[in-house]
């Protein structure tokens, strides 16, 4: 089984813990992902701006870039949705302009074996037990493209569940956005702003030390409200959760 | 806020400053979250929901795809039962119809059922042109036009109001209407809904004309129908001598069969009952009883352009229940004024810029007046994927292409004010489609991360003011596999 790991650009640039997590999880579980140094970004941000056009390169250069893997695993509900429920309508639309199936190639490609993280971790590997240790009260918030686009239903929790040490916490309005919603955090900044400030608030009333998201990109806008309003409460991804063991704590 | 959609402001302004108005705020989280608790467990009651859902987009597409022919039957069938048919392109020439039926019956004033497609196109402010004063007689429509207000909801138009601001608009504001409010008015709902009880039955009882929108059309009996919670629609197409329908066209069901579906996704998304208190349904005219004259007004106004489009088309399934904007995290703190149309909220977003265009600010903006977060197509109960709509819309903005306008096939051009932005996307894509461009990118970024200042200026403010920059790491992933080939951990 060869496994890529689509790292996206937020986690290269501002995450790499996140994706370093990811391969230390996985080589734990048996798999030694691939990181081809062809990817860039899924095109998400082109794309919901409303930059079909620029958004194609980029497509193109997902599906090369991961040509021969069995599986693309992605830390990012966000990135999956957007490979998965968009890449096929780029497609129709360029062939409906009258360019070809080219692009609806690229996506075939590509769709069926793009997973998000907990996805290849429940579906493909079959585990919900990672064997992680993580001794902190944490809340999960299921950040919208994975909750509602990917439907990753209970699978975050469920990992959450069975690591050792770990007191899960409920989110009070847990499945409603945190406001981030890409280039609508500058956009619509006081909307945004005001729809962080609820989620920071329910997440600092939860009493717990950490929050977690299975998308940094959100995590961004969390991460950056709660340290304005001076919160302790960390930012974390769930893959630094898994990867944590009572030897070493990510 | 006066009575008027026009020149509003683009959405991110509006909004803004409905966002800073506490008030506003706390009236509409305690509404919408109400309402959406509500709804969550009406439509938890049946086993079926998803089957409904699926057939309500299917029976209304394959009714959109037949459109004209049901239209036709809808009109002979009408006719057939002693109404009359007439047909609208657009807001002015349904104004133009309405008001000239009006004056024919030599009335000044009418009373009106809650109508959506009545505020798309300001009758109101058409009528009262031409010297005929309507009068709303929904609770909410009332409470909005005492106020000299505008509609902030599809359901609940006064939304925005609390109960003590009712008691004031109806206070000051009643007597220049007619019957005034009780002496010592207090603002149990109640009292209140007494007040506009004994306000409106005097109108119900000397009006001759009435004009009403409907939720649904059946084209084999030419069967209007309107449901409602109060009781207000049943007087007003029941009790004056002419009444006139102004229905959008998309709001035809092929048979009585296919409202059923309606019948029952309808109520529990909009007000999370299993029935609607009042189901009135009429079909032409009946010998004394009801209305002497019925007149049905088929409205046009940007619909047909809307069906010629692939991916917006689906915006057209829409019943007006409203779920979308009660679950609407923007919604929510936005309000409906800032949507600048009849239309606020999620479906608002992508119905408005497909029936008026997105050449005005406003319009522009709408759609991106959304996280995408999905929470309005997880409840749609026509399933309109409207995240996809809006950024079908976003594309038109920024990119322009091909579209129906009135009637004409044509290439929108790019809205103005995008160019700066359109650079930036531009400069990504390149960036981002060089991964050598990407990894030198990330290293100045690296090596100057100290030097970050914790503000930005320009469009970077927008996200300073209220959230912290994350500090850029040491060493991109990218850079760290390189290195390590991915061996080294912690």
């Amino acid at each position: 089984m060869r496994v890529a790991l689509f790292v996206t650009c937020i986690n290269d640039t501002l995450y790499p813990r996140t994706g370093r997590a990811v391969v230390s999880l996985l080589r734990r579980l048996g798999v030694e992902a691939e990181f081809p140094e062809a990817q860039s970004c899924c095109g998400q941000p082109q794309f919901n701006t409303g930059y079909r056009w620029e958004t194609e390169p980029l497509v193109r250069r997902f599906a090369a870039a991961f040509a021969g893997f069995d599986y693309v695993v992605t830390p990012s509900g966000s990135c999956a949705a957007m490979v998965r429920d968009n890449y096929p309508r780029i497609g129709a639309k360029a062939a409906a302009e009258g360019r070809g199936e080219e692009l609806t190639r690229a996506a075939e490609a590509v769709v069926p074996r793009t997973l998000e993280l907990t996805e290849f971790l429940v579906d493909v590997l079959g585990v919900t037990d990672v064997g992680a240790y993580y001794p902190h009260r944490v809340t999960y918030h299921p950040t919208c493209h994975g909750l509602r686009m990917l439907g990753l239903g209970t699978k975050p929790k469920r990992l959450l569940d069975a690591v050792a040490g770990l007191d899960l916490v409920e989110l009070p309005g847990a499945q409603e956005c945190c406001g981030f919603g890409g280039t609508f955090s500058v956009k619509n900044a006081a909307v945004s702003a005001a729809m962080g400030a609820d989620k920071a608030r329910h997440i600092m009333g939860t009493g717990a030390q950490a929050v977690c998201t299975v998308d940094n990109s959100c995590q961004l806008h969390i991460g950056g409200t709660l340290a304005r309003l001076g919160s302790p409460v960390r930012p974390v991804h769930l893959a630094e959760i898994l990867a944590s063991t009572d030897k070493e704590q990510w | 806020m006066s009575g008027t959609y026009l020149g509003m402001p683009a959405f991110p302004e509006a909004a803004a400053t409905a966002t800073a108005n506490g008030r506003l705020r706390a009236n509409l989280t305690h509404a919408t979250h109400t309402i959406r608790d509500k709804r969550a467990a009406a439509v938890g009651e049946l086993t079926d929901w998803a089957a409904l859902r699926a057939a309500g987009a299917a029976v209304k597409d394959r009714t959109l795809r037949h459109l004209d022919h049901y239209l036709t039957q809808a009109e002979e069938a009408v006719t057939a039962a002693g109404g009359t048919v007439h047909w609208a392109a657009d807001a002015r020439e349904a104004n133009r119809i309405v008001t000239r039926l009006v004056r024919e019956t030599g009335e000044r004033e009418v009373v009106k059922v809650k109508s959506m497609a009545t505020q798309e196109i300001g009758l109101n402010a058409a009528l009262a042109g031409a010297g005929v004063r309507a009068y709303e007689t929904d609770l909410a429509e009332l409470i909005v036009q005492l106020g000299d207000d505008l509609p902030s909801h599809i359901l609940v138009p006064a939304i925005h109001r609390n109960r003590q601001e009712i008691r004031e608009i109806f206070t000051e504001r009643m007597a220049d209407w007619g019957r005034p409010a009780p002496v010592g008015l207090s603002d149990r709902p109640g009292e209140l809904a007494e007040a506009a009880r004994l306000h409106l039955r005097e109108k119900f009882l000397r009006a001759k004309v009435g004009i009403s929108g409907a939720n649904f059309l059946v084209a084999e009996t030419g069967t209007l129908v309107v449901v409602e919670s109060e009781g207000n629609g049943r007087m007003c197409v029941t009790l004056p001598e002419t009444l006139i329908s102004v229905v959008g066209i998309e709001k035809v069901v092929p048979t009585w069969r296919d409202l059923e579906v309606y019948l029952q996704l309808l109520p529990r998304s909009s007000t999370a009952e299993r029935m609607n208190p009042y189901t009135s349904t009429w079909t032409g005219t009946t010998d004394s009883d009801g209305p002497r004259a019925f007149h049905l007004v088929l409205l046009d106004n940007g619909r047909t352009d809307a069906l010629a489009d692939t991916v917006g088309r689906q915006a057209l399934r829409c019943i007006r229940c409203s779920a979308c904007l009660n679950v609407c995290p923007v919604y929510e703190r936005a309000g409906g004024h800032a949507y600048g149309s009849a239309y606020p909220g999620p479906i608002g977003a992508i119905l408005t810029p497909q029936l008026r265009g997105t050449t005005s600010e406003v319009d522009a903006s709408l759609p991106y007046a959304s996280s995408l977060c999905g929470a309005c197509y997880e409840v749609c109960p026509v399933a309109i994927d409207i995240p996809e709509v809006l950024v079908h819309l976003r594309e038109r903005v920024v990119q322009g292409g091909p579209a129906t306008v009135r009637g004409q096939r044509t290439r929108l051009k790019p809205a103005k004010g995008h160019a700066a932005e359109r650079a930036a996307m531009r400069a990504a894509r390149w960036a981002l489609d060089r991964p050598g461009v990407l990894r030198a990118g990330q290293r100045v970024a690296a090596r100057t991360r100290r030097l970050h200042p914790g503000r930005l200026p320009g469009p970077g403010r927008a996200w300073t003011d209220t959230r912290e920059v994350p500090a850029v790491p040491a060493e991109s992933f990218r850079d760290w596999w390189r290195r390590t080939g991915g061996r080294e951990d912690r």
